[in-house]
C-alpha cells in the first residue's frame, strides 16, 4: 500500500501544528496590526472630488451615492471669467453592500478615494453602516503613506494629498 | 475484599451504579474538553474556547446548559416510543462496557470469567440503538445514516474481535483481571521490570484494534453515518436538546470505554510497575493509572480523527474486509503457533 508514508506524514503535520503556538489572537483584548495597505475602509478627500461619478458608475454593488451641483467660483486671475465648479452635496458609501473590491479607488482620476486599514466600524444597526462624506473624511485622517516600492523600481512613489 | 466495613448487597449495588455513572461521565467530559475542544483547536492552529472559565474549561457546562434549554422535538411521523428509547440504548451500552473493566485488584464493578466475550458482545448492542434511531426518525437521511452505521459497525466488529483473540490466546483467559495479571507477571526476555504489556507482542493486534475502534465510534476517517455533507447528521438529524446530548455523551463515553478496553488488553491495565499485584494501594493508584492510559489511547484515537478526511463507503468496506480481517487472521495464526512453540 503506497499510501502509508503519506498517512504517517499527515499525522506528523497535525502533531507539529499542535505544538506550535496558535496563529489566532483573542480579538477584543489582543489586536493584530493589519497590513499597511489592507483594505479596511475607503476614505474620501472631499476637496479633490469633482463629482465625475466614475466611482459610482463602476461600483459593482452600486453602493456609492453621489449628489452634487454646479456653481460659479471666482476666477483664478484678476479680470477672468468666473469658473464653473462642481460641489459635492452628498457622498455616501453603504458598507453593508460594499464588497471591498477597490474599483472605486482604482478608477478615481483625481486622488479623492483611498484605502485605510481601519476595520473596527461594525454597528448594531445596519443603517449605521452608511457612511456619509463627513465620516469618510474622518477616515482620511487614518490613511497611511504609500510604502516605498520594491528595490530597483523606476516609478515615483505616490503621495497621499494631505 | 480488604474493606473494613461490610456492605450489604443493595448498598454495594448503589455504590456501583454511582461509580459507573462517574466512571462514564467524567472521562467523557474530559475527553470532550481536552481533545475535542483544545487539542483539535491547536492542531488547526487556533485556540478553541477561551471565555468560559480559565482556558474555556467550563465551556462544557455551557454546552450542556444550552442543550438542556432546547426544545425536545419529536417529529409527527416518528415512531415515538422507539425514537425516545434509542439514545438510552446507546448510552446504556456504554455503561455496560465499563461494568467489566477492572480498575484495581478490588476496584471493579463485576469480575466476569468471560469478560472479553461480554465486552465485545455488549459493545455491539449500540448498533441496535443507532439503527433504531435511524428507523424511528421517519427521515430518509436518518435511515441512510442508520443503515450505514449498521453496515460499518458490523464490518469492523469482526477485525476488532479477531484482534482481541490474539490477546486472549496469549493470556490464556477471557477474564480481564487475569489478562492484566498475566501482563503484570510477564517478562521481556527474562526481565520483569515493566511486566509484559501485550502491545509489544500484539502490536499488529493493537493497530487493528485501534483502527476498528475508530470505525466503531464512527470517528472522522470513518464517519459516513453522520457525514454532514450528504446526510445532514445521519441518525442524529431529527434529535434535539436532551436526546441529542445523550447521543453526544454516548459517542464520547464509548470513546473512553474503548480506550479503557484497549488500555486493559494491550497496555497492561491498571498495574503500575513497582507495585505488588495485590497491593491494596493499587485500588487508589490503579484507577489513576487507568485514566492515564485511557487518555493516551484516546489521544491516538482523536489524533487520527483530526488528521484524516472521510473515507468513501467502498474504501471503508474494502479496508475492513480485504485488509484488516485477513491481517488479523494471520495474527491469530502466528500467535497460536508461537504460543504452542514456546
Amino acid at each position: 500500500m503506497p499510501e502509508i508514508p503519506g498517512v504517517l506524514k499527515g499525522l506528523g503535520v497535525t502533531f507539529r501544528t499542535m505544538l506550535k503556538p496558535a496563529v489566532t489572537v483573542q480579538y477584543p483584548r489582543v489586536k493584530e496590526q493589519p497590513a499597511t495597505r489592507a483594505r479596511g475602509v475607503i476614505a474620501l478627500k472631499e476637496e479633490n472630488c469633482t463629482v465625475c461619478m466614475l466611482c459610482a458608475r463602476q461600483c459593482p454593488d452600486w453602493c456609492i451615492y453621489i449628489e452634487g451641483h454646479k456653481t460659479k467660483a471666482p476666477p483664478r486671475r484678476e479680470g477672468g471669467k468666473p469658473r464653473t465648479v462642481q460641489l459635492l452635496d452628498r457622498f455616501d458609501i453603504d458598507y453593508s453592500l460594499c464588497m471591498y473590491c477597490g474599483i472605486c479607488v482604482e478608477v478615481c482620476p483625481f486622488d479623492a478615494l483611498f484605502w485605510s486599514p481601519e476595520f473596527e466600524y461594525s454597528e448594531p444597526r445596519i443603517a449605521d453602516l452608511l457612511h456619509d462624506k463627513d465620516k469618510l473624511g474622518e477616515w482620511f485622517e487614518t490613511v497611511p503613506d504609500y510604502e516605498p516600492y520594491e528595490v530597483g523600481s523606476q516609478a515615483k512613489v505616490k503621495k497621499v494629498p494631505r | 475484599m480488604t474493606f473494613a466495613l461490610e456492605l450489604s448487597y443493595w448498598q454495594s449495588t448503589i455504590l456501583r451504579i454511582v461509580g459507573v455513572l462517574v466512571a462514564v461521565l467524567i472521562p467523557a467530559g474530559t475527553l470532550v474538553y481536552v481533545f475535542l475542544f483544545k487539542m483539535m483547536s491547536h492542531m488547526q492552529s487556533r485556540l478553541g474556547p477561551m471565555e468560559a472559565g480559565p482556558h474555556g474549561s467550563l465551556q462544557l457546562m455551557a454546552e450542556v446548559g444550552k442543550f438542556l434549554q432546547k426544545e425536545d422535538i419529536v417529529p409527527t411521523k416518528a415512531d415515538r416510543t422507539l425514537f425516545t428509547l434509542a439514545p438510552y440504548l446507546v448510552v446504556g451500552t456504554v455503561l455496560l462496557v465499563y461494568l467489566a473493566v477492572p480498575f484495581g485488584p478490588d476496584a471493579y464493578f463485576a469480575d466476569l470469567d468471560t469478560g472479553v466475550f461480554y465486552l465485545l458482545a455488549v459493545s455491539s448492542v449500540s448498533v441496535i440503538g443507532v439503527l433504531v434511531a435511524g428507523w424511528a426518525s421517519a427521515n430518509k437521511y436518518s435511515l441512510m445514516g442508520g443503515l450505514r452505521a449498521a453496515g460499518q459497525l458490523i464490518a469492523y466488529e469482526l477485525p476488532m474481535v479477531l484482534a482481541v483473540v490474539g490477546v486472549v490466546i496469549q493470556a490464556g483467559s477471557l477474564n480481564l483481571q487475569h489478562i492484566v495479571s498475566v501482563q503484570a507477571h510477564g517478562e521481556i526476555f527474562g526481565w520483569g521490570g515493566i511486566g509484559n504489556p501485550f502491545i509489544l507482542t500484539q502490536i499488529v493486534g493493537f493497530g487493528i484494534f485501534l483502527l476498528a475502534t475508530q470505525a466503531e465510534l464512527t470517528q472522522t476517517p470513518f464517519d459516513m453515518p453522520i457525514a454532514e455533507s450528504e446526510l445532514v447528521a445521519g441518525y442524529m438529524t431529527e434529535y434535539s436538546g436532551m436526546r441529542f446530548l445523550l447521543f453526544f455523551i454516548g459517542e464520547f463515553a464509548s470513546a473512553g470505554a474503548f480506550a479503557a478496553v484497549a488500555a486493559t488488553l494491550f497496555l497492561g491495565g491498571w498495574w503500575l510497575p513497582g507495585f505488588g499485584f495485590d497491593n491494596n494501594a493499587m485500588n487508589i493508584v490503579g484507577p489513576l493509572v487507568m485514566v492515564g492510559k485511557m487518555m493516551f489511547v484516546a489521544f491516538l484515537i482523536f489524533w487520527f480523527r483530526f488528521t484524516y478526511p472521510r473515507f468513501r463507503e467502498d474504501q471503508l468496506q474494502t479496508l475492513a474486509w480485504k485488509y484488516l480481517i485477513p491481517l488479523s487472521l494471520v495474527n491469530i495464526m502466528a500467535t497460536a503457533v508461537l504460543k504452542v512453540v514456546f
